[in-house]
């Protein structure tokens, strides 16, 4: 049993407060750190990695102090998101290299690389590599260890769709056999996909934190807007407001549309066009107003 | 203390990159200036030692020790890639001394070497200068590659700031302002040379006792410095 243990850290630059009063536990299994770009995920993650000292809090692994503590490394793997490597060293010099610093030898790297199948260009100059390669390289020499836990800073960042799936395959791996797996993004759909257990951050404060369902209810069962044009504006605005999963609905003049306000997004979506029908009312647009991931996020924060 | 796997990725960082030219460029341009000065002038033991002096320990050396010092470590903190070194179970003064190790090595190679080569074509070695001052770059070596490890361990402008360094303070004030002399590397090495040099080739301003504490102390506290900032290295995310 691997755990990391992030207790009330925060962690600021300056005057810009990146991550706030943050306290989540991690353990074996996969867990994905979402939330939009600049949340503050690659500070939690530099914290949890040991490259950043949080400014109050503590972040431990297994009871054990990460900052300033070279030996944790025995344990975590870290995947960072930057690209910058040797690049003059080939995959295979490169992945030698990181096993030899863990003590260990050319046994260990090759097994690391046929891990990420990468031993098809190992002797080729990192410099030559794809995104997709480099990023697989980078996995290989985060594995050389075998580590308990692994630490990813947006992993599939630039990777085609099978790069992809293979990542996650293997991501999936080294969950069910009981490693202790964290990686971040900011896409739902990724995050859904992999991991079992979700941890969402929003302008440095963890929102809201649960297995996919649990988040996607969250993300779903909100007031969402809707701008609607029909043939028959307040004829349909009148039957809407009668069923309970409207909230409001606003006649937008200058717009010539109504906005609607849905409390229950799974009910309304299915009445909206029964009752259109039923009125014979023609639907012109329908569109969801706020749908971008960072309203939904703030609407979390919020909650 | 010392690491093989680090010293090896130093060395193929530091000779595998474009300004390893220069690497190879300033010494040629002593060996090019001390076979002219020979052949227009003859053998001359002052010349020697001006040449010697003036353009080999005031230029060469600290220039050299500028990009190899700042070289073995300031790339792959620039570019992040030092996470690779961090993030395992070795300690950071390890991967400082280790990376001082290399970068004494690449100086010396590059600056001692080619100042005794200078000084046999210049004089064949006549009064000891060209062993006098291929002692003073050794030592100075030393000296500059810790203190330039740690400026590339603590500032992303180290290169900038080395060549202020070694072109304004070393070579300029050193040479117009007294004051400036006690507290540079060269001078310190002259100290050195001093000893060994035929009598009044070599003149230092600081006495041999001062300025071999001078050389031990930098060398040490540069290196243990940069090894506590290493230490609390902090890499920035890209957000």
């Amino acid at each position: 049993m691997t755990t990391l243990n992030i207790e009330h850290a925060s962690r600021w630059f300056g005057n810009v407060v990146a991550v706030n009063d943050v306290t989540m536990t991690i353990g074996p299994g996969v867990t994905g750190l979402l939330g939009p770009n600049g949340a503050g995920k690659s500070t939690l993650i530099n914290m949890m990695g040991g490259f950043l000292a949080p400014s109050t809090g503590t972040v431990t692994l297994d009871g054990e102090t990460i900052w300033r503590n070279e030996s944790v490394y025995r344990q975590i793997g870290v995947v960072p998101e930057r690209e910058a490597m040797y690049d003059f060293l080939t995959g295979y010099e490169f992945v030698v290299a990181n096993a030899e610093l863990h003590g260990l030898g050319k046994a260990e790297a090759r097994k690391a690389l046929a891990t990420v199948e990468m031993e098809y260009a190992q002797d080729r100059k990192i410099g030559t590599y794809s995104k997709g390669m480099r990023q697989r390289v980078k996995m290989a020499s985060a594995l050389v260890h075998d580590p308990a836990v692994l630490l990813l800073d947006e992993p599939f960042n630039g990777m085609d769709p099978r790069q992809r799936m293979q990542l996650m395959d293997l991501l999936r791996r080294m969950g069910t056999e009981g490693r202790t797996v964290l990686f971040s993004s900011h896409i739902l759909e990724e995050v859904e996909q992999l991991a079992s257990h979700i941890e969402v951050i929003v302008a440095g404060r963890h929102a809201a934190s649960g297995d996919f369902r649990k988040i996607r209810r969250l993300m779903t069962d909100r007031p969402h807007r809707y701008l609607v044009r029909s043939s028959d504006d307040r004829a349909l605005a009148a039957a809407l407001i009668a069923d309970p999963s409207t909230a409001g609905i606003e006649v937008d003049m200058a717009e010539g549309a109504l906005r609607i306000q849905a409390v229950d997004f799974g009910r309304f979506t299915e009445l909206l066009p029964r009752v259109a029908r039923a009125h014979g009312i023609r639907l012109l647009t329908v569109s969801p107003s706020d749908e971008s991931l960072e309203s939904v996020f703030s609407y979390l924060v919020a909650a | 203390m010392y690491n093989p796997t680090v010293a090896r990725l130093t060395y193929r960082a530091l000779l595998g990159r474009r300004r390893a030219l220069i690497l190879f460029a300033l010494p040629a341009l002593l060996i090019v200036i001390a076979s002219a000065v020979r052949a227009f002038n003859g053998v001359d033991d002052q010349v020697a030692a001006d040449v010697l002096g003036g353009f080999a320990l005031a230029t060469m050396v600290p220039l050299i020790g500028v990009i190899a010092g700042t070289g073995a470590i300031g790339p792959e903190i620039d570019d992040g890639s030092i996470v690779y070194l961090l993030a395992k179970p070795v300690k950071r003064p390890t991967i400082i001394v280790t990376k001082l190790t290399v970068a004494i090595a690449v100086t010396m190679v590059f600056s001692a070497v080619p100042t005794f080569v200078a000084g046999m074509i210049l004089n064949g070695n006549g009064q000891q200068v060209a062993v006098a001052y291929t002692v003073a770059a050794l030592v100075a070596s030393i000296a500059y590659s810790a203190l330039f490890l740690l400026l590339g361990t603590v500032s992303r402008h180290a290169v900038v700031i080395g060549l202020v360094y070694a072109l304004l303070w070393e070579a300029l004030f050193g040479s117009l302002i007294a004051g400036a002399r006690t507290l540079s590397v060269q001078q310190w090495a002259l100290s050195v040379a001093e000893k060994v040099a035929g009598d009044g080739l070599v003149a230092s301003d600081v006495g041999l006792p001062v300025a071999v504490a001078l050389l031990a102390g930098v060398t040490v506290a540069a290196t243990w410095y940069a090894g506590q900032k290493l230490r609390t290295l902090t890499l920035a995310g890209e957000e």
